[in-house]
């Protein structure tokens, strides 16, 4: 638990209190993308490297930036005030709740008292052999599926050539 | 206090804090934020245990958390295109006026 | 039997003919007039003609012929019914066919203008049938059921007029009289057939009339000392007090001169009133059986009523009714007749009495058809001008009637009772009863054929109105006429008979009572001497002279000159004289008693029925009705409503459930968020302990 991997752990939470909390949606997207960055360092800072650069590549740079344009695209007609549909404090009770049992269980269980080790070395090579070899099933299905996803996109957010407005 | 505890209950908050928004925020675009970020409270997770706990391989952790990204990405992009096309018909993204449908 | 000529054996046609006229004469319509009077005379000529072969073979052999057939299973034990011929029942067979045909032709006449003729006909031949069905029956059963037949022709003739109140109600009171009589009867019947088994006359020795019968039934002692065989002949003798218009049962007769005349004639004077006396002949081995009390009871009533009617009939102003209460006496003294001096007797006076008496009647009736309707006699007079041969068929009936010496049928049949009264073992009372009765008897035949056939015209036929139904029957003559042959010629043919008949039952040739006896008569005119009876002859016409001079004196020289006069004893003594024109008040005490009394039952009865039968079905159905409203409110307020209530919190914790679903979707996850929470805790604390 250095100090490091608190202040990180605190920008990231942060970021998402803010993205959760803020009014104004731009707000939002950006403390979202603060959070995002955060949690990538505390990738590095566990010593995934590939993967907290892929999550600052594909999570800052690319969802943070489409929940922008989504939501530049959708501004008009309301200037969603922040009064929920229910209650909050419900919401905010069951997280609280969920969290708590989490907690609970992370302090009161025997996985914790793992003794510190050393990062595992990973090495880029060795993901991609992995990749390629005892996990290239899901890599392949994980290729289709970007592939149904980004045509889906396409033709869910495509205007309607039809008027059946 | 070990360090994996420490990443689990980090992100344990941020799962929690995703949670509660995604409970309680009426816009729909904000509501996959949350979601957004449950998610990656998971890959911490697993990151966690993969940098801390028993090992299964050297690089699964990894390979998962790398998994989970493209799907998540995949996720948010349809899910966007939703919002989008939601939009276009109802003019709002506010999720109480879309709520009901189902009654 | 081989031995049964063929006679015996087809007795039975002698009823059935008649019968069967009545059933032919019900299916014709009005307008078949001449057809329906031509079925019913022809039957009844074709009855008669049978009862005369009859009565010529018992003349040849005079025995008791009978034949009995079972009819009826009861139980195990078979009713049985059947016809005789005895000498009785021929010489009453003879008597009612041929006055019945007499009056059958006149009929034709007499109800020649009336739109019912048809009908009446119809009816006529159902009474022949059915009185001619009694006097052949040789069981008391079979008798009784065409006793009841007579009955009720009786009460439909007499109310044939029905649309006149007065005839509705005499028919009724006929009716209910003389059922208070059949009551008597049916339970002597009843009575007779528990002690002996049969109700058979005559049965080769096994017969309710023969020695075995008999003397189980003297020796058989009930209440009072009085043997079985006495109070069956009293019971009986119920029944023919009824149907004889006997005191106290004889208040329907004169009412039921409402009837025609020739109903009046035929059934109430020569045929149905006699059946209660033929009932008695039927029965006298019955009656007379040792203990013997029943013929003394018979006896004094027959002298009671003898008198009482004789003296009602002297302040009668209608001609049928002082007809009526003079049958009435007639009918006592045939009663006495039977009583003191047995079957012969009493039959000898039935016979001459039905053919005088009907022929009275037949002449009241050309009196009343030639009046145009009219039957006060006070608005009559000198009518023999106008109607000689009424006038002298008439008289030769009214002497008969009141027993003029010796040529006369009514003297001879009136002395032998008279005589066998005054040898009467218990009292010599019925005897003066009698000779009384026998004087008022021509005191009031004198009075009517004087204020009918003497002395002036009183009205004038043109200028009355017409009066009643019976002016239906008038011709459209103006003036008083006699009346056509179809009517005079059987009152001629009566009076012939009136005067010739006596000679049957003279003590010089008492043919006739050796007839009934079955004994062979000598004509011996030493008989005449014998036993008192000159005595008893010259007292009797002394009698009748008496009442006939009497009468002559008081209404023969002076007749009333106008309608309105008082009459002559009215004069004399007013309150005995109304209260005999009231019939002594019998009527009016009756209606005050037993009218009362029944008025009086029928409402208790009433309310019986009503609140007590009907209480318990009026009970059970409310009781069911509370049932069922019990029923229904269980079932509305529990049972639905408990389903409701059921179904409705189902209905409730469907919507409440479905609030769950309400399209929410951050609900839906705050549910599943809440929910994996609780999993984890399950699941972990499971772990830990």
């Amino acid at each position: 638990m250095s100090a490091l991997f608190l202040i990180l752990a605190a920008v990231a939470l942060a970021g998402a209190c803010a993205a959760m909390m803020l009014r104004g949606l731009v707000h939002c997207a950006l403390a979202l993308a603060v959070a995002f960055a955060g949690i990538g360092a505390l990738y590095l800072n566990l010593g995934a490297q590939f993967l907290g650069l892929a999550q600052l590549l594909v999570y800052v740079g690319a969802i943070a930036v489409l929940i922008v344009f989504v939501i530049l695209l959708t501004r008009g007609a309301d200037s969603a005030p922040l009064s929920p549909a229910a209650r909050p404090i419900t919401g905010i009770v069951v997280a609280t709740a969920v969290f708590g049992v989490l907690a609970w269980a992370v302090v009161h269980s025997g996985a914790i008292r793992s003794p510190e080790q050393p990062a595992p070395p990973v090495t880029v090579r060795q993901l991609g052999v992995d990749l390629m070899g005892g996990y290239v099933f899901p890599l392949e299905v994980m290729g289709l599926m970007l592939t149904v996803a980004l045509i889906g996109a396409v033709i869910v957010a495509m205007k309607e050539k039809q008027g059946t407005q | 206090m070990t360090p994996l505890a420490g990443c689990l209950l980090v992100s344990s908050m941020l799962f929690a804090i995703g949670l509660a928004g995604a409970l309680t925020r009426r816009n729909t675009i904000l509501v996959l934020v949350g979601i957004e970020l449950m998610l990656n409270a998971a890959n911490l997770n697993f990151v966690a245990f993969w940098r801390f706990g028993p090992h299964s391989g050297p690089s699964t952790g990894i390979i998962f958390g790398l998994f989970s990204i493209g799907v998540a990405a995949a996720e948010a992009a349809v899910g966007l295109a939703l919002i989008l096309a939601v939009y276009r018909h109802t003019k709002t993204t506010d999720l109480s006026q879309l709520n009901g449908r189902g009654q | 039997m081989a031995a049964m000529v063929w006679i015996v054996r087809y007795l039975w046609l002698i009823p059935i003919l008649p019968l069967l006229a009545a059933g032919i004469g019900a299916l014709l319509k009005q307008s078949q007039r001449r057809f329906a009077a031509a079925i019913a005379i022809t039957s009844i000529g074709f009855s008669f003609v049978l009862a005369v072969i009859a009565f010529a073979h018992l003349l040849q052999q005079p025995e008791r012929v009978f034949f009995n057939f079972p009819w009826m299973q009861f139980g195990s034990e078979w009713v049985k019914l059947g016809w005789m011929l005895d000498p009785l029942a021929v010489v009453m067979l003879v008597m009612v066919t041929f006055v019945g045909l007499l009056i059958f032709v006149y009929s034709v006449a007499y109800m020649h203008h009336d739109e019912n003729f048809t009908r009446f006909f119809c009816f006529l031949s159902l009474f022949a049938g059915a009185m001619l069905g009694l006097l052949i029956a040789n069981s008391l059963l079979l008798l009784f059921m065409c006793w009841e037949v007579v009955g009720l022709t009786s009460y439909l003739l007499i109310g044939f007029w029905y649309e006149r109140p007065e005839a509705a109600a005499a028919a009724k009171k006929a009716f209910i009289t003389t059922r208070i009589g059949d009551l008597g009867l049916l339970l002597g019947m009843v009575w007779l057939y528990g002690q002996t088994g049969t109700l058979l006359f005559y049965d080769h020795g096994a017969g309710c009339m023969e020695q075995a019968a008999l003397s189980l039934l003297a020796t058989h002692i009930v209440g009072f000392g009085m043997a079985a065989s006495t109070g069956i002949a009293l019971l009986i003798f119920c029944g023919a007090a009824g149907k004889s218009g006997q005191l106290p049962l004889h208040v329907w007769l004169p009412d039921a001169m409402e009837g025609p005349t020739p109903v009046s004639a035929l059934i109430h004077a020569a045929t149905m009133v006699a059946a209660g006396v033929y009932l008695v002949a039927r029965v006298y081995p019955l009656m007379s059986a040792p203990p013997g009390g029943a013929l003394v009871l018979v006896t004094w009533i027959g002298a009671a009523t003898a008198v009482f009617a004789a003296l009602v009939a002297v302040a009668q102003d209608d001609i049928k009714r002082i007809l009526a209460y003079s049958t009435i006496s007639q009918l006592g003294y045939m009663m006495i007749g039977i009583g003191v001096g047995g079957v012969a007797v009493g039959v000898f006076h039935l016979i001459t009495h039905a053919f005088f008496k009907a022929l009275l009647f037949l002449g009241a009736g050309s009196v009343i058809h030639g009046c145009m309707g009219e039957q006060d006699i006070r608005e009559m007079g000198g009518l023999r001008k106008w109607m000689p041969v009424t006038f002298a068929t008439y008289a030769v009936g009214m002497l008969a009637l009141c027993g003029f010496p010796l040529f006369f049928s009514g003297f001879w049949s009136k002395d032998a009772i008279l005589h066998a009264s005054f040898g009467w073992g218990p009292s010599r009372v019925p005897f003066y009863l009698g000779s009384i009765g026998a004087l008022l008897t021509a005191f009031y035949m004198t009075r009517q054929v004087c204020y009918v056939f003497f002395g002036k015209r009183r009205t004038d036929p043109t200028t009355d109105p017409i009066a009643e139904s019976e002016a239906a029957v008038s011709d459209p003559h103006d003036a008083a006429h006699e009346s056509p042959v179809a009517m005079t010629g059987p009152l001629v043919l009566l009076a012939l008979f009136a005067v010739l008949l006596g000679l049957i039952g003279t003590p010089a040739w008492p043919w006739l009572q050796a007839f009934l006896e079955m004994k062979s008569a000598g004509l011996d005119f030493r008989q005449v001497l014998e036993d008192g009876l000159p005595q008893l002859m010259l007292a009797s016409s002394l009698l009748v002279f008496a009442g006939l001079g009497l009468g002559w004196w008081v209404y023969g020289r002076r007749p009333i000159e106008h309608a309105a006069d008082a009459d002559a004893l009215e004069r004399l003594q007013p309150a005995v004289f109304h209260a005999l024109r009231n019939a002594l008040y019998v009527d009016q005490l009756y209606a005050l008693t037993f009218q009362r009394l029944a008025w009086w039952v029928a409402i208790a009865a009433n309310w019986l029925e009503r609140w007590v039968w009907s209480g318990v079905p009026l009970a059970v159905s409310a009781l069911t009705k509370g049932v069922g409203w019990i029923d229904f409110s269980l079932d509305r307020w529990v049972v639905n409503k408990g389903f409701d209530e059921g179904c409705n919190s189902v209905a409730d914790g469907g919507r409440l459930l479905a609030r769950l679903q309400d399209g929410r979707i951050q609900h839906y996850l705050r549910w599943v968020g809440a929910a994996v929470a609780a999993l984890a805790l399950w699941m972990l604390l499971g772990h830990r302990g």
